[in-house]
């Protein structure tokens, strides 16, 4: 049985469709990323790749199709629901909590998967083995310093990575993150790809990522989105010397 | 002895409000101001309520105008336990006739709560709105639970006291409220600390992260909102023990509007504040009307003049100076203070005594009131004092700008000095 659930793809979209009003975002796309997997999505502007992970996550629902997480449908999930099921998504404009402390943000992130649910008799306060590994992610993600800080007057990189902090704090074992390093100078780049790499140890990442050096250098596959189609999934060196692609996409942007 | 060096603030606010009552104690009878304890009662039920009403608008971001529907429901509530204990049908401690109010409100909070969490924001306004004026139209139709015009009647001496004590004198009446406004404060306080009043604080801030990180908004919204009903309606069961009635506008739009009010005045960021407006709040609706028919056209204009001056309420101007205090740089402020002074209470007399010209010519006039400062009737018909009034109002104004003008700059001198003294050390 535990050999048969490996071979279950962490995610599986089948025929997605999804239509806004008469226009159609996202037309027909099949995908299955396995387990332990680091895939990227790349496509030029409007390919739909943000509007893909709103379906997966559920911020969306599809128009036709299925997507299965863990080989669960989620097509009468809510958002929260399909969190629980182990997937996490950042997004691409920060979405953090900005009037609570840097270090609450984190915790808000942990109190579900930990098992806390609605409680209103638990003090947080109190709650040792959590409030130590609230710290502990902060320590992982530098902003150990900003603990006690409110989350709306860090900087702009410090927000991304608190973004990915809230992400991946409930130990999801799917993490979808939303172009993670949108806005970032070159040094910033380089520690948000570290911190991913670390983060994404042993689990299944998928991100959408404008910056190529970024996705060459973390993605074990790479998913070319335009216009709503998937036109290649591939190794990252295949995907390189692809003739569609090139004209699709990475030739306008390396000419 | 741990506890009382970490909760001394909370002690010692007991003991002072325990004693202020004896300073209008008429030693030669022997007996409290029945007026001030009443008073003092009002403040505390409104304090609970006004704190439950934070705990939806602070907390969770949800602006509620129908939240006395809450309150009006635990005292009916309460008001129905009492008669039932007074019938002899069950048995209850008067000390607990709050928390039967408490659960009233807590079953209402959900039942209510169901209705409205489904939406936030402006939707959830205008839905608790409506189910504000349905809620007040019911209680003039349901004759049974309500009691129509006439209200439930009550009479609070139950004999059933746990500590012996009858609850005839309005000072023993004071001493419950006050015990259980403190418990549902220290109640409340904790409850900003657990994991569903931190998930409030989430959903407040961003709805949508706080799904992707597990949580039903709606579920956060609906629980916050049947442990406000909780505490709202044990500030109801203390309205019934005060009052010994209950009638319908304990849940009409102007209860709803007192807790609003209240929670702007003394400011929603803090837990404190809205404890600081209904303190402000109650004593102009009990202090001030007995003195001046306007004293409603105060609160409206103190409430217009926070929101557009000082949106975090008076609690957030006092945590504007914490900097400066910790800094120990308030005696710079002293000077400013002082001069900004006179021309503020000028035009704060100016303002003051041109309402009341018009009061006294218009409602004053027909309830054949004279105005009358220290003994000396003004004849409001003169124009004299419309002119000193006025020249009040826009010299003391004038003089008040040009003091502003220094006390900020002084102000941001002083700012500026501890955030270069805090990125030196």
């Amino acid at each position: 049985m535990s050999g048969d659930i490996t071979h279950v793809p962490a995610i599986e979209l089948r025929d997605v469709c999804k239509r806004f009003g008469r226009t159609e975002i996202i037309r027909g796309v099949n995908l299955s990323i396995p387990r332990g997997e680091r895939h990227a999505i790349i496509g030029p502007n409007g390919a739909g790749k943000t509007t893909l992970f709103n379906l997966i996550s559920g911020r969306f629902p599809i128009s036709s199709g299925s997507i299965t997480v863990d080989g669960r449908s989620t097509a009468d999930l809510a958002p929260q629901e399909i969190n629980r099921l182990g997937l996490s998504r950042s997004f691409q404009i920060t979405s953090i909590f900005p009037r609570m402390t840097v270090f609450e943000n984190i915790r808000c992130g942990l109190l579900w998967s930990q098992g806390y649910r609605y409680s209103f008799w638990h003090l947080l306060g109190r709650q040792k083995a959590l409030n130590e590994a609230a710290d502990q992610l902060l320590e992982r993600l530098k902003l150990s310093d900003r603990r006690n800080l409110q989350a709306g007057l860090l900087s702009y990189a410090e927000q991304r990575a608190l973004e990915i902090g809230i992400t991946i704090a409930g130990g999801a074992e799917i993490i979808l993150l939303d172009e993670p390093t949108a806005g970032m100078s070159h040094s910033e780049t380089d520690s948000a790809v570290a911190l991913i790499r670390r983060v994404s140890e042993g689990k299944t990442l998928i991100m959408v990522e404008h910056d190529m050096s970024v996705v060459f250098g973390l993605a074990d596959r790479i998913t070319v989105l335009v216009y709503g189609e998937v036109i290649a999934s591939d190794q990252p060196a295949a995907i390189r010397g692809n003739a569609a692609v090139q004209e699709a996409y990475l030739g306008t942007v390396a000419a | 002895m741990n506890m009382l060096r970490r909760h001394w603030p909370w002690i010692l606010a007991f003991v002072i409000l325990l004693a202020i009552p004896f300073l209008f104690y008429d030693w030669s009878k022997g007996r409290h101001s029945g007026f001030v304890l009443t008073l003092m009662s009002e403040i505390g039920v409104m304090a609970i309520f006004a704190l439950s009403y934070n705990m939806l608008m602070g907390q969770a971001g949800l602006l509620s105008f129908g939240h006395a529907v809450l309150l009006g429901m635990g005292a009916y509530c309460a008001a129905h336990v009492v008669l039932l204990v007074k019938a002899g049908t069950i048995w209850l401690p008067t000390e607990l006739v709050p928390l039967a109010g408490g659960l009233g409100g807590l079953f209402f909070g959900f039942v209510f709560g169901w209705l409205v969490t489904k939406q936030r924001a402006t939707a959830f306004a205008m839905i608790t709105m409506g189910l504000g004026e349905l809620v007040s139209a019911a209680a003039l139709m349901f004759m049974g639970f309500f009691g129509g015009e006439g209200g439930i009647p009550v009479d609070r001496v139950m004999n059933t006291s746990l500590v012996g004590v009858s609850y005839s004198s309005p000072w023993q009446v004071y001493c419950l409220v006050l015990v259980w406004a403190f418990v549902a404060a220290v109640l409340m306080k904790l409850q900003t600390q657990t994991p569903l009043g931190s998930m409030a604080n989430a959903t407040r801030d961003n709805f949508e992260r706080a799904q992707f990180v597990g949580y039903d908004p709606r579920m956060v919204r609906l629980y916050q909102f049947a442990l406000s009903g909780f505490f709202a309606g044990i500030g109801g069961g203390l309205y019934v023990m005060i009052y010994e009635i209950v009638t319908f506008d304990t849940v009409s739009a102007a209860k709803s509007a007192n807790a609003l009010l209240a929670v702007y005045i003394g400011g929603a960021g803090g837990f404190f504040g809205p404890i600081l407006g209904t303190i402000v709040v109650v004593l102009l609706q009990s202090g001030v009307s007995l003195l001046s028919n306007a004293w409603l056209l105060y609160v409206g204009i103190l409430f217009i003049v926070m929101v557009m001056y000082a949106p975090g309420g008076l609690i957030g101007l006092l945590f504007m100076h914490m900097p400066i205090w910790r800094a120990g740089r308030m005696r710079e402020l002293l000077l400013p203070y002082a001069r900004a002074f006179p021309p503020a209470l000028i035009v704060l007399l100016g303002f003051v005594f041109l309402v009341e010209l018009t009061s006294f010519t218009t409602i004053g006039a027909a309830q054949g009131k004279k105005f009358s400062i220290g003994g000396n009737v003004i004849d409001t018909t003169a124009p004299m004092p419309w002119v000193i009034a006025l020249a009040m109002l826009v010299l003391g104004a004038l003089w008040l700008r040009r003091e502003a003008r220094g006390f900020r700059e002084r102000w941001d001198d002083v700012m500026d000095g501890i955030k270069r003294q805090g990125a030196m050390s």
